[in-house]
């Protein structure tokens, strides 16, 4: 991967994983990843961005945000891997070089909490309106609780294994061949 | 002198009735030969009936202001103006209506005026489609305008006269005499602007609910749209016994139900020729449809004119 | 439950005069929306009234609220093969025409919001068919942080189609059995939705937390 290795000359990056022969991950520091961004888009034809999105790994309490780039003349993605740590999260924004990274980041700012100093309308309402409780999709976030304090669940519900439910209910002769 | 006015006010109300009931009944047929075409069974033919009597008995309603109540007064009054003056049938006293010798212009006058209190009223109510609506009904209608008024002008210079009795007086006598025999290009001009006058495809962009829900009458509910699903049926009922008595001979015979019959077999397939095209052609749009009036139709028009001027 | 009574509590709607507040308006446009309560609007009696709701049940019109996937099952009712129109529904593109509101499916709080003010402007007698199980009691989405469970917390259900989704046929019986309804005389929601104004407010309310339009949308 000449990339990478020109690439980790200059900044803190490591884990180069080959996917497949079209797709590449690799990981880099916070504080070069914007740089890693803009040479990758700049010098390396990496000129799309796919999608921009962030991964709750709360075990290790930290977020992966992940960057997808993609090569038009290579038709080659190169995913670029951030991990930081989950409080008090702050990236920096990279809607100058896509501008279409300012909706991305105003979602994620919605949905995990992650603040982009500087991005446009970072804090306008992206699905959420009016939330007022953490960030929904953060993993300590407990949907389930929530849900059932706010949206009066109806009484009498209850939930079946699909699998187990269909053999002992609708075809309970046949139950035995599965 | 009381009497006339009583006698006549009486006439009036006979022939609102019949119009009115033949024109609901007529919308309802030809939602269901529509319904036959798209392969369906279609609605009753008395939904028109039931779909007015549910408006009207709605238990609320919002006003925008003096000027949305007015909408539908206009076009009820630009309806039952274009009606009244319009003899339904030759030589009868009952529907003679109030047809005097220059009623053609003034029908003409009625046919806009409806449109144009309609976009009075639905620019009130504040709902951005409605304007939307009215701007395209407008535009269409200036361009339509033009060759309907061309064949009338025609059919006038044609016979010397602007009355529309005087007109069918002279279309009697078996259908060599018509209009639609005698001048083919007014008649051919006058039933292309017709298909636009009845806002059926491929000239229905005013009224196009996908794009802009329902266009003028977007914000109009309960009795204010009761109202223009009366006016709306009463004015096609007069718009195609304007056609009717302009270029196929009105309806004329000593037995007034005979008469009748004749009229509403003539009227139904005028209206039914428009929704033969209807469902044969997809949807025009604004500018579209101004071109194709403006051309075709215009021509001919003018055709019919200039033979009728040397 | 408890907490959740105190925090409906804290809700205000009426002022000293029993006009809503409209609090969540800016000050400058208040004067422009109506601050008055839906009134319930007492049906005609005997056989006045039948007739009028034999018409009604037989003229629906349909506002479809397609932002679940119930929308996809309201297209196929228009064409040849299900042909609503011969049990005299129609579609119609505006609340103020329309007299039946159908829920597609899952509604999120953000729709939610949608939903009550399509409702509102929508004029009585109106009734409301709920379509699929996430109506009901949330379906597949009863476990999400932003979809409601009962539709009938917030605005009043006639007929409710359970099912994940309900074929065309399933809508159509329930259409069905809505005109039973109305002729039977119990299609009175919107009243309900007049007198237990305050309730459904409240619930409203608790899980639209930018309410920026007026308390009651005419």
């Amino acid at each position: 991967m000449t990339e990478f290795n020109e690439l980790s000359r200059q900044f803190q990056i490591s884990d180069l994983k080959e996917q497949r022969a079209d797709l590449h991950f690799f990981h880099a520091s916070k504080e070069h990843a914007v740089a890693v961004l803009t040479s990758l888009k700049e010098k390396y034809g990496y000129t799309h961005l796919v999608f921009f999105t962030v991964v709750d790994h709360l075990e290790k309490n930290e977020f992966h945000l992940t960057y997808m780039l993609h090569n038009y003349e290579k038709h080659h993605d190169m995913g670029v891997v951030v991990k930081i740590a989950r409080e008090n999260v702050q990236m920096e924004s990279i809607h100058h070089l896509w501008p279409a990274a300012a909706t991305y980041q105003q979602e994620i700012r919605e949905m995990y909490g992650v603040e982009f100093p500087g991005s446009p309308g970072l804090y306008e309402n992206f699905a959420l309106e009016g939330w007022e409780d953490i960030p929904p999709m953060r993993r300590d976030f407990d949907t389930k609780e929530y849900s059932d304090k706010t949206y009066y669940p109806r009484p009498g519900r209850e939930s079946h294994d699909p699998r187990e439910y269909m053999k002992e209910n609708l075809y309970p002769g046949e139950a035995e061949t599965w | 002198m009381l009497t006339s006015i009583l006698t006549k006010a009486l006439y009036t109300l006979i022939s609102f009735f019949v119009i009115l009931n033949y024109s609901l009944l007529l919308l309802g047929t030809m939602a269901r030969v529509r319904a036959k075409v798209q392969g369906r069974i279609g609605q009753p033919v008395w939904q028109p009936y039931i779909d007015i009597i549910k408006n009207n008995a709605r238990r609320s309603g919002v006003t925008h202001g003096i000027m949305f109540y007015l909408g539908p007064v206009f076009r009820l009054a630009g309806g039952l103006g274009t009606y009244f003056f319009i003899p339904v049938i030759f030589g009868s006293k009952i529907f003679a209506n109030f047809s005097f010798s220059g009623d053609v212009l003034l029908v003409m006058y009625f046919i806009f005026f409806g449109q144009l209190g309609m976009a009075l009223g639905a620019g009130e109510s504040g709902h951005p489609y409605s304007p939307i609506g009215v701007a395209r009904g407008l535009a269409q209608m200036t361009a339509f305008e033009l060759p309907f008024s061309l064949a009338v002008i025609a059919v006038a210079a044609q016979y010397g006269s602007f009355s529309i009795t005087e007109i069918v007086a002279a279309q009697q006598g078996g259908w060599q005499n018509w209009v639609a025999f005698t001048n083919p290009f007014a008649m051919a001009a006058g039933m292309l602007a017709f298909l636009g006058m009845s806002m059926n495809n491929p000239f229905s962009i005013v009224i196009a609910p996908q794009e802009i829900p329902i266009g003028p009458p977007t914000e109009m509910h309960s009795s204010f749209l009761g109202m223009l699903q009366t006016n709306r049926a009463i004015f096609n009922g007069a718009k195609m016994v304007l056609f009717m008595n302009l270029f196929f001979g009105g309806a004329a015979h000593p037995n007034i139900f005979i008469a009748l019959g004749i009229m509403i077999m003539k009227t139904f397939l005028i209206y039914l020729y428009v929704v033969f095209v209807g469902v044969s052609f997809p949807r025009f749009r604004t500018e579209q449809s101004i071109r194709f009036f403006l051309g075709v139709p215009t021509l001919l028009g003018l055709i019919a004119v200039i033979q009728q001027m040397i | 439950m408890s907490d959740n009574m105190n925090d409906m509590d804290q809700i205000q709607l009426f002022n000293d005069q029993g006009r809503l507040l409209n609090a969540g308006l800016p000050d400058e446009e208040k004067a422009l929306f109506c601050d008055a309560a839906p009134q319930v609007d007492a049906p005609y009696r005997g056989i006045w009234e039948k007739f009028l709701n034999w018409a009604r049940s037989e003229s629906l019109w349909i506002l479809g609220f397609g932002t679940g996937c119930g929308a996809i099952e309201l297209r196929p009712l228009m064409t040849s093969r299900y042909d609503m129109y011969q049990y005299g529904v129609q579609p119609r593109p505006t609340p103020r025409q329309a007299g039946l509101f159908i829920i597609g499916g899952y509604a999120s709080v953000k729709t939610m919001k949608r939903i009550v003010r399509s409702y509102e402007q929508m004029q009585g007698p109106k009734f409301v068919l709920g379509l699929g199980s996430c109506t009901v009691n949330g379906g597949m989405y009863w476990d999400s942080y932003n979809t409601i469970n009962r539709l009938d917390h917030y605005i009043p259900v006639d007929v409710y189609i359970a099912g994940c989704m309900p074929r065309p046929e399933a809508l159509l019986a329930g259409i069905n059995e809505l005109k039973k309804l109305i002729k039977e005389g119990k299609g009175e929601n919107a009243n309900k939705y007049a007198e237990n104004f305050e309730w459904y407010k409240r619930n409203q309310k608790k899980i639209i937390k930018d309410w920026n339009m007026p308390d009651y949308n005419w």
